[in-house]
């Protein structure tokens, strides 16, 4: 199997997620030694999903938490027997 | 470890719903950061997304005995919050307009990255930047809704395909489509904001570099 640039492209996704078949995981894997813009593809959306997972990326604002159990509480006080 | 989580988890519903409403905070206690991260993404905004998490919450409370175990109930949380984030988001639609043309879905995947040959990797002081992370939540915010949605619960969130399938209610396929139009998109927003950094030593994160 032979891809060009633009059926490498499809399958970065794919190939990040480890989810491509043998065949075209082989093929993919060829093309990308070869092309040095194939392999920058798919480093910078590798790199842009290292980023997004990154906890620090999204920050929980400061007493999150607190407010949010304040607010249950309140709740939970007013409804307490879960309609059973 | 895992299943024990889950048999503690089924445990403390049970309990819950027998009375010991107080448990209910200790049930939500781990998935609090999933339920903020996943309406923030979508509505951009603090104070709102905080609001709708604890909407989210009180809702998932109040709607307990609903709950049927049949998928996980995290994945139950994220529906409810998803359609929290959507309600409101559908309810200030029109204010601002700053979403990019939505491509169609149809068809062979027409679509073109910013080819890029001057940098290979973000060095790690790099991704300590907080301009980019800046630039990140800018460019996720800019996705049209629908990609948004399966990116977050994807790619921030860590969910698996199915969950995510479970979540937005399609089909795995579609999760599938959705994500990789929307990786793509993000690496042509992002790329101009990378270029020029100096090769290096890739490292030690989680899923990516095993």
């Amino acid at each position: 199997m032979k891809l060009d640039c633009k059926h490498v492209w499809e399958h970065i996704s794919g190939y990040l997620d480890k989810q491509l078949d043998p065949e075209l995981l082989a093929a993919v894997e060829r093309h990308l030694e070869n092309c040095e813009i194939c392999s920058a593809v798919l480093d910078s959306t590798r790199n842009i999903l290292i980023l997004t997972a990154d906890d620090r990326t999204y920050e929980l604002p400061v007493g999150y938490s607190e407010r949010l159990h304040e607010k249950l509480a309140l709740a939970i006080a007013k409804a307490p027997d879960m309609g059973g | 470890m895992k299943a024990a989580t889950v048999t503690n988890e089924s445990a403390l519903i049970g309990r819950v719903l027998a009375g010991e409403t107080e448990l209910f905070h200790e049930l939500i206690r781990p998935y609090e950061r999933l339920v903020y991260v996943t309406i923030f993404a979508i509505l951009k905004n603090e104070t709102e997304a905080e609001d709708a998490a604890q909407e989210t919450m009180i809702s998932a409370y109040r709607n307990l005995r609903s709950f049927r175990g049949e998928a996980k109930f995290s994945t139950w949380l994220v529906t409810i919050a998803m359609n929290e984030a959507r309600k409101r988001l559908r309810k200030a639609k029109s204010a601002a307009e700053n979403s990019l043309t939505e491509p169609t879905e149809d068809g062979d995947g027409d679509f073109t990255p910013a080819v890029l040959t001057d940098w290979r990797e973000i060095p790690l002081e790099a991704l300590e930047r907080k301009e980019l992370k800046d630039k990140l939540r800018e460019a996720v915010a800019m996705l049209p809704e629908k990609y948004r949605e399966v990116f977050v619960l994807r790619d921030i969130e860590e969910l698996n395909q199915e969950e995510t399938a479970a979540a937005l209610g399609i089909n795995v396929t579609l999760v599938k489509v959705r994500l990789h139009r929307a990786r793509m998109m993000l690496q042509k927003l992002l790329v101009p904001y990378l270029k020029g950094q100096a090769p290096a030593r890739t490292g030690f994160f989680r899923r990516w570099f095993q």
